[in-house]
Formats: structure tokens, C-alpha cells, sequence
């Protein structure tokens, strides 16, 4: 009868046979024990040993394994075989009964030293002029929203009116129709319904391409839309680089004291005479380059050293490219711009403005489907316009951009909305989120 | 990653220049390894047994701050995580965020296989691919560990999307477990009362897991920590989402707070963190402000750092700004996307067929080849090298000009004489100032196209074939 044996019994019987270490034990091949000095052990006796002792050899090289020690190349090594199959690794997951205590830290940026300059646009009657309310952007300590400095203006929305009718997406125009062809009624509505805080007047009729407007005529518009609103306005030319200093310079002139944002100085056109009738008038100065950082600070210097602009007088517009269609580098351009600011770079630390408007450009905001058949549906683009024009700025605002000009009421609301919210004046009713997963929806 | 600079890891390479690695020299490897455009297996010596302690101190040294999580298995594995930067333009950020459209298990079964069809199958042609979307969630709503098995059941069958398995019931998601357990799913999520039987199944199945802990930072971490002691860092964090108002706010601030540490060098948060603008359904009745609040909260976490996300609306005016806003963040700024500069053929063009010239900057290229194919255009489109710039901003910047676009033409070999009747060349709009150059330079007839490439195809019918001299 074979004899079974237990664990615990080997050293003892280790001990019988007076083995004082396993020294004199071999153990070869095919699992043969030879125990020398020890007289003709029974067979049977000799491979339960054998067995007990590889188990043991086994849980051995477990713990060797698992104090870092390559057991199995021990093993390979010595039994002149490859690779060993890996013994099953013991279940090395400590049960744990309590949460390990933690308590979560992290440092404020240290290198945001420098405040981005406030800018206020529009004056009241106190300040010579006759707007109800000044908005204030800039003043920054810090990226916006974060929790590093309080942010302590919120973005603004100007909404764009243009001195004539001009193309614009379907989604857009049908807010418009009744008073695309007067101005003034144009800036009413968008301020009273759709909760602009701004007016920007476009005066794109005076470009020698398209109508060839007079200065004086377009400076007219200018004084009818200062008469219709009472909020601060922007005022911008055609982009036309030979035709914009002179409109800019009438307008500014007819709204002196108003402190309305002349849009736009750029490297590509007269920018000293701009930047001198916002001097004479008392306006403030839009800087506007192209996606490009050297371009900014190359402008803005000019600005302040040349024409001698003072620093609460200049706001940048390092230009908007829609989503899709570089937004990329758009986003990046700003942000860069934002933190060279704050790190110190005094010819950045200026607020910004997008030309957020420029998102209606992408085929995604006004084709009415796909060109492209393998596309999936793209859906109503009544939706999928001011969502393109939401996005896009709110991008920007998280680069760091201050103002918007804008085009459609939605895109405003909702853009207004989150950009607020981040910013931390909306009240809203708690939300209990803790079992989302089982929302009826 | 732990190093920044070249030098930094040449000390640890072979130092032969064998060129195995497809660099010159182990400093040119060096350097790329450092901007992480090579991977160090990439160097072959490197694996050699004798330089194996030198590769595992490299390979530590290298590891992104934040830890690689992958998530499903086979040809659609996503990865999330693996960032070192807290602004794209310091390097790039990697592993686009995930976005998962969710399906729950009291879903009629023919609804939710059409569902899942949908979100498999959406797609949107930019340049030269087409965005998709990447994962299932799939919601417990009936917290019936059984009905959850044969939902999650179904979507396995129906996709090969990596899955999001979401209940806060141990036995329903080890249910969900047994249904996808060879899909590597991501388990949501453990939270302060299931964490012990979550962190089971978690390691028993060996799949990653989300922790969540809404609003509570501190739980946050100490979640993680007990989880990587209990054996697993394959964890993804969810400070919580909340849909509005201040607490929106709040979890913004979470967000950014996280990844801080996470960058600054704060290991037990070092992970891919969920953001869940599904919550806001929660705050929104009407479905039109419910799609439009949840795209806005996508956003806002697209930038600032969600690497994986749960979303509902599967509204194309929701999908494809999405889908634009994440391109946008993951694109690499330091390089523009291009097309190799070529002459492409459009269609089947013959001798006859329009000769038209672009630039090799991949938006402009696919812009204007879909337009010209989707309307059945047959031409040839040549993109000519001008370092990855559109057409108007590369007329400012000097990349395209009349002797680049001839250097262009040469060196594809076409032969306007020759491989066409009638020796004429089409430039897009906004370089109509290159025209009287390009006659010049090319011998050719010089053609001006509309400014944008959608109005070809009524330009082409009123002004092609071009009438004769
Ligand atoms: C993104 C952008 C950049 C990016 C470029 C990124 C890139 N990889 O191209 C960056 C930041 C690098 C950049 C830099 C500059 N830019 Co830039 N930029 C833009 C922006 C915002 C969008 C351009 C774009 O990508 N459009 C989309 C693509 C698809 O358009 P596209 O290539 O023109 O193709 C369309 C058409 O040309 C046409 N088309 C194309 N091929 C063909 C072929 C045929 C046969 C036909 C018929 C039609 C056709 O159809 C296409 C689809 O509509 C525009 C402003 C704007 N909103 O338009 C300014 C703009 C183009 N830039 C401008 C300038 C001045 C510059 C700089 C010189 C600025 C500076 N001072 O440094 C530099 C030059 C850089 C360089 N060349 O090295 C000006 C150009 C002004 C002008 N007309 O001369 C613009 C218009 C801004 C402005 N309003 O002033 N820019
Ligand atoms: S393969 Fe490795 S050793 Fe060879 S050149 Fe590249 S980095 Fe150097």
C-alpha cells in the first residue's frame, strides 16, 4: 500500500533520514531522487517525496518570483530546457478593505504675472458721449474661466448690421428680411431682440467694387445707427485697403466721443491715419493681423510707438478661421497669444475680438446637404448653421478671445450662455447627476 | 515624458548610427523620439539583449504624463490618454478624444440594432478620410442583470465598436462582462459604495475601468490609488459632469485640475479623464436645446481635456461639429496636412479634359477634388507643392507663384503639348494675378477660374472647351 504524505511531514522525514540540508539532494530528468547516504527507499515513497519536493521547489520559485528573482531562468538553465512554462501566478491583488486616503492638490500657474490691459468701449454723457452703458473687456490674469485669477469681465457679443443688403445664409437672412435695407432698424432689432450688447455697422457699400458709398454718405449711417441704439457700436470698413482709411476717418470723426472700436487697422493699409483719427476722436483701435503672432506684435508696437496709441486703446483681432476651415490654427494663434501675454510679452496683452461671423464661410453652416453622396445625412442646416457659429467662437473663447461679432440670434443666445456660465454668473438649479445612467431620455 | 531633450536620449541609444531606425544618425532618432514621431522599438539594436536595461530606463524615461488606457480589441481599438502637454502648440495632443453614443438595455431590440447601425456607420468626407465616431455605451435602464446581458448581447453581434458597459450594480455589469468579455470593454464605473466589487471584476476580467466620483476630487484620487494597489492602473477618471450653471463651471475647473496635476507630474491621477454631456438630457426637455447644450458641453471638454466621452444626440448637427471640433484640437500644428504634390486625374480624363492647378494643402486639394468628382467632372488636377498652403494664403506667401506652379508641371512628367489638345492650364480664382506670369513661363494658354471651387462645374460648362484663338 502506497503510503500518502503531507507537507508538513517532509522535513521530518528529512530529519529520519538524516539529511541536515538538501545539499546531498539532486534532483534530475524525469524526477529521480537520490538521497545519499540513505539505504534502498521504497519506490513508491521515493516519487511521493519527489513530487512533494518539486511542489515546494514550485512555491520556492513563486516567492523568488515574486521577491524579483528570474526563477525560471533558474530553472531553464538548470534543466538544460527553453522557457519554462510560467507557473501560475498567485493572486498577487491585496484585498483591500477602505479607500487609501488622498487628498487631491494641485499649484497655481506661477509664471501668469502679467494683467492683459482692460479696454472700455462706448462713453455715457458723463464721458462725453451718449451710449447708456460702457462695456469693459481684458483685465485678465489668467486663462479664461480657470481657477487660477476670477475672470473679471465676461465675453460681449456685437452683432453685425451692414449699410446695404448683402448675401448671406439662408438661416441668417430670414431674421433680417424686414429691415435689411435700413440700417437703423437693423441695429434696433438685434439689440432689443436678440439681446446684442454691441452694434457693429459694416459699411461695405463704400468699397470701389461694390458701390463706391461716399465717406460723408457712409458717416451718415453711422450717425443713424448711433441715433437708433444706445449701446456701444463698432464700426467697420469694406476691407477695401485704399477706400478704409478715409471712411474710417469720417466715421470717427461724425462719432466723436462715442469710443466706438475702429475696425479695422492692418499692416496692409494706412494704418497711422486710423490710428490717428481714433486719437482725434477718442475711439479705440481694432489691430488686425492674419493668423500670424509676428504680424500681431509687429502692428501692435507700431501702434503704440509710431502713432503713439495708448495701451487702454487697442484690441486685437488675430482672425477667426471657421471650424473646418482653420480653426486649428486660429484657436492656437489666440491661445499662444493669450499666455504670451500673461507670461509677460507686453506687445500681446491686449483683449481680442473675433470675427466670429466667418463660420457662416464653411460649407457645413449653409449647404443645404452633402455634396459628397458617401457622406451620411447631414441633416437640416437650419440647425447645423448657428451650431457651426457656436462652436467656432466658443472655441475662441477658450483660446482667450473677449468679444464676439456675430450673425445669428441663436448662435448669440447660446454662445452667450455658455460663455457666461464658464464664466460663472448663471444661476441654474442643481442637477443630481450621481445615477445619470439610468436617465430617462 | 520625463526628458526633453535630443541629448538627453541619444546617452541611452547604441550610439552606432546603423541606420536601422530610418534616421541617419541615433541624435536624429534621438530627436524624434523626443517629439514623439518614432517609437523606440523603432531602433532594432536597442532590443538586443545587452542594451536591455538601457531600453527599459529609456522606455520609463519616454512614457507619456499621462497613462495610455486602450479600450476594445482588434482593427477599431480606441486609446485614450497618452498626453504630456497642456497646450497643443507645445507638441501636439494625442489620442483623439472618444466620443461613445449610448444605447440602454430597455431599448426595443430592432431600435437599438438600428441605432447601433447608425452610429457605426456615420461618416463625413474631410480631407481625404472620413471622420467617424468610435464606441457603444451601452446604459443599464432597467438595472436587470439579465435584460443587460442580452443587450450588450446584441451590440457585440451587431458591431465591432469597442463598448462602454454602464451600470453602478456589480451583477449587472459582470453580466455585461460575460456577454463582451473578449472585447476588452470599458467598465462604468465604480463609484464610492460598489468600488470594492467593481475593482474585482475589473481585475478578474482584466479590463479598464472608469472611476467616478462626482465633484469630489479627493475621492477621485483615492479611488485611483486603492485601485493601483489592488493591481490595476487601467483606470479612466470621471470627475462628474454636471450640465449647468455653476456646477458646469465646477466641473470645469475639475477638469482642468486634473490634467495640471496629472502634466505636472502627480502619477495617482495621471489618467484619461470621461466627460458625460449626456447629463445634459438632465437639464433640457426640448430635444433641439437638449442636442444643442450637450454639442456645446462636447466642446468645451474636446478642448479642455476630456479623452473619452458619453454622448446621446446623434443628430448630424450635432455629430459633425463635434466631429470638426476634435479634428481641430488633434490636428498636429506642426505640420499642415498634404497631399503629395502630383498631377491627380479626377474621373477618367482624356486628351480634351480640363488641366487644372491647386495646391498640395490637404483642405484645399479635397475641397476642390469633391467637387469636381461629385459632379461627374473628368480633368486633371495638378497640386502643386506650396509646403501644405491653401491657394490664397500661399499667393500672399510666396509658395505659389508662376515658376512654381512650371517647376510643378515639369516634374510630373505631364506634358501639356503632348498629353493634351489643347494646351491650356485652369488657375483657381484667387491667383488671377499669376496669370499674365504663367502665360509667360509656361508657353500656355492661362485660364482664371471662379474663387471657389463649387462654382466649377457652371463655370466649365459655359467656358469649356475654350474657344479658339
Ligand atoms: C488658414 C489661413 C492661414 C494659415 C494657412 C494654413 C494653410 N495650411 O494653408 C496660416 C496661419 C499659415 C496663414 C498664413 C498666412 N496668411 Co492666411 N489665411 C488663412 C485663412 C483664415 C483661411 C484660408 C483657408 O484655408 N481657406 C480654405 C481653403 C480650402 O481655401 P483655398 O485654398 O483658397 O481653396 C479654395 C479656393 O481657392 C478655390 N480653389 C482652390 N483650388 C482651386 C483650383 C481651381 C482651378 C479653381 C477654379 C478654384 C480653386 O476653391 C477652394 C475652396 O473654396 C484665410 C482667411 C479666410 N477666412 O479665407 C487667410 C488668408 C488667406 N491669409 C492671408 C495672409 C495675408 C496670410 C499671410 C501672408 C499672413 C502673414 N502676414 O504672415 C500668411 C502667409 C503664410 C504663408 N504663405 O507661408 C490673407 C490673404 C490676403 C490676400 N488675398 O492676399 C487671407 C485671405 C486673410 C485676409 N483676409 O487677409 N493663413
Ligand atoms: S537604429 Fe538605433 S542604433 Fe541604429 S541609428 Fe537608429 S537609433 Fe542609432
Amino acid at each position: 500500500m502506497t503510503k500518502k504524505m503531507k507537507l508538513s511531514q517532509l522535513s521530518d522525514m528529512l530529519q529520519d533520514l538524516d539529511v541536515e540540508s538538501l545539499e546531498g539532494v539532486t534532483i534530475e530528468g524525469d524526477i529521480e531522487l537520490n538521497i545519499t547516504g540513505g539505504g534502498g527507499l521504497n519506490p513508491a515513497l521515493a516519487y511521493a517525496l519527489g513530487s512533494e519536493i518539486s511542489q515546494i521547489s514550485l512555491h520556492m520559485a513563486n516567492i523568488g518570483r515574486m521577491l524579483g528573482f528570474p526563477a525560471e531562468q533558474l530553472f531553464a538553465s538548470a534543466f538544460g530546457m527553453g522557457e519554462m512554462p510560467q507557473p501560475q501566478a498567485l493572486p498577487t491583488s491585496p484585498k483591500i478593505q477602505e479607500l487609501l486616503a488622498s487628498k487631491f492638490e494641485v499649484s497655481k500657474v506661477d509664471n501668469w504675472k502679467n494683467p492683459i490691459q482692460e479696454v472700455t468701449l462706448g462713453a455715457t454723457s458723463g464721458d462725453g458721449g451718449s451710449r447708456k452703458n460702457t462695456v469693459t473687456i481684458g483685465g485678465e490674469n489668467a486663462l479664461p474661466y480657470y481657477f487660477d485669477a476670477e475672470m473679471p469681465h465676461r465675453n460681449y457679443v456685437t452683432m453685425d448690421v451692414f449699410d446695404m443688403p448683402i448675401g448671406m445664409a439662408k438661416s441668417v437672412k430670414g431674421n433680417y428680411e424686414d429691415v435689411i435695407n435700413d440700417p437703423a432698424e437693423w441695429a434696433k432689432k438685434v439689440v432689443r431682440e436678440f439681446n446684442a450688447d454691441m452694434v457693429t455697422i459694416h459699411l461695405i457699400s463704400t468699397d470701389p467694387l461694390i458701390n463706391d458709398t461716399s465717406a460723408k454718405e457712409a458717416a451718415k449711417v453711422v450717425e443713424d445707427v448711433l441715433q437708433a441704439v444706445d449701446v456701444p457700436i463698432v464700426i467697420g470698413g469694406s476691407g477695401n485697403p485704399e477706400k478704409d482709411p478715409e471712411v474710417l476717418e469720417k466715421a470717427a470723426e461724425v462719432a466723436e466721443g462715442e469710443r466706438v472700436l475702429l475696425a479695422s487697422a492692418s499692416l496692409n493699409l494706412d494704418y497711422a491715419r486710423i490710428a490717428k483719427a481714433a486719437m482725434d476722436y477718442g475711439h479705440v483701435v481694432l489691430s488686425w493681423t492674419q493668423l500670424e503672432i509676428n504680424a500681431q506684435k509687429e502692428l501692435n508696437r507700431k501702434l503704440m510707438k509710431q502713432c503713439n496709441v495708448p495701451r487702454d486703446r487697442i484690441i486685437m483681432d488675430p482672425t477667426t478661421a471657421a471650424l473646418g476651415y482653420g480653426l486649428d490654427y486660429a484657436y492656437t494663434n489666440m491661445e499662444r497669444i493669450r499666455l504670451a501675454g500673461l507670461m509677460g510679452d507686453d506687445e500681446l496683452t491686449f483683449p481680442m475680438s473675433s470675427g466670429t461671423t466667418n463660420a457662416w464661410g464653411a460649407r457645413e453652416a449653409w449647404m443645404v446637404s452633402s455634396p459628397l453622396k458617401q457622406d451620411s445625412d447631414w441633416g437640416p442646416r437650419e440647425y447645423r448653421g448657428p451650431i457651426w457659429e457656436i462652436v467656432t467662437g466658443l472655441a475662441l473663447s477658450l483660446a482667450g478671445n473677449d468679444m464676439f461679432m456675430m450673425m445669428h440670434p441663436t448662435s448669440v443666445q447660446v454662445l452667450k450662455e455658455i460663455t457666461q456660465t464658464l464664466y460663472g454668473s448663471i444661476e441654474s438649479e442643481e442637477i443630481d447627476i450621481t445615477n445619470w445612467i439610468g436617465a430617462e431620455v | 515624458m520625463k526628458i526633453n531633450s535630443p541629448l538627453e536620449a541619444y546617452k541611452f541609444l547604441p550610439a552606432t548610427n546603423c541606420g536601422e531606425c530610418g534616421e541617419p544618425t541615433c541624435m536624429a532618432f534621438a530627436a524624434h523620439l523626443i517629439d514623439r514621431s518614432h517609437k523606440l522599438t523603432d531602433c532594432t539594436p536597442i532590443l538586443e539583449p545587452k542594451f536591455k536595461k538601457k531600453y527599459e530606463e529609456l522606455d520609463a524615461l519616454l512614457a507619456p504624463e499621462i497613462r495610455e488606457i486602450v479600450i476594445g480589441v482588434g482593427e477599431k481599438v480606441a486609446k485614450i490618454g497618452g498626453d504630456d502637454v497642456l497646450y497643443r502648440h507645445k507638441l501636439t495632443f494625442f489620442n483623439q478624444t472618444q466620443y461613445a453614443y449610448d444605447v440602454w438595455d430597455t431599448m426595443d431590440e430592432k431600435d437599438l440594432v438600428e441605432r447601433v447601425n447608425y452610429i457605426q456607420d456615420f461618416k463625413k468626407f474631410y480631407v481625404g478620410n472620413f471622420l467617424t465616431v468610435d464606441m457603444v455605451a451601452i446604459r443599464c435602464t432597467s438595472n436587470d442583470p439579465k435584460k443587460f446581458g442580452a443587450a450588450v448581447k446584441k451590440v457585440v453581434e451587431t458591431t465591432d465598436l469597442p463598448l462602454i458597459l454602464c451600470s453602478f450594480n456589480p451583477e449587472v455589469l459582470k453580466a455585461g462582462l460575460e456577454a463582451s468579455k473578449d472585447r476588452n470593454p470599458l467598465l462604468y464605473a465604480a463609484n464610492k459604495d460598489n468600488w470594492k466589487e467593481v475593482a474585482e471584476l475589473a481585475l478578474e476580467y482584466d479590463v479598464p475601468v472608469t472611476l467616478f466620483a462626482p465633484n469630489d476630487l479627493d475621492l477621485l484620487k483615492s479611488m485611483a490609488k486603492t485601485f493601483a494597489a489592488m493591481g490595476t492602473e487601467k483606470l479612466v477618471l470621471d470627475p462628474g459632469t454636471f450640465p449647468t450653471g455653476k456646477q458646469l463651471k465646477q466641473t470645469f475647473t475639475n477638469f482642468v485640475k486634473v490634467r495640471r496635476a496629472g502634466i505636472d507630474g502627480d502619477r495617482d491621477i495621471a489618467y484619461p479623464i470621461m466627460a458625460v454631456p449626456f447629463t445634459a438630457w438632465m437639464a433640457h426637455d426640448d430635444p433641439v436645446s437638449a442636442s444643442y447644450w450637450e454639442t456645446v458641453v462636447a466642446s468645451v471638454f474636446t478642448i479642455k481635456y476630456g479623452d473619452i466621452m458619453i454622448l446621446h444626440s446623434t443628430e448630424p448637427y450635432a455629430m459633425l461639429p463635434e466631429l470638426h471640433i476634435r479634428d481641430t484640437i488633434y490636428t498636429d500644428p506642426r505640420k499642415p496636412v498634404t497631399v503629395d504634390p502630383a498631377m491627380y486625374k479626377v474621373g477618367e480624363p482624356t486628351a480634351d479634359s480640363p488641366v487644372l492647378v491647386t495646391t498640395n494643402f490637404a483642405l484645399t486639394y479635397y475641397t476642390v477634388e469633391s467637387d469636381l468628382a461629385s459632379n461627374k467632372i473628368d480633368c486633371f488636377l495638378w497640386a502643386i507643392d506650396t509646403d501644405g498652403i491653401g491657394v490664397e494664403a500661399a499667393v500672399a506667401g510666396g509658395q505659389l507663384t508662376a515658376a512654381k506652379i512650371k517647376k510643378g508641371i515639369e516634374e510630373s512628367g505631364f506634358d501639356l503639348k503632348k498629353d493634351t489638345t489643347h494646351n491650356t492650364i485652369i488657375l483657381p480664382g484667387l491667383c488671377a494675378r499669376l496669370q499674365g506670369d504663367m502665360e509667360d513661363e509656361s508657353g500656355a494658354n492661362v485660364m482664371v477660374g471662379p474663387a471657389d471651387s463649387g462654382r466649377l462645374p457652371g463655370w466649365l460648362e459655359k467656358n469649356w472647351p475654350p474657344q479658339k484663338k
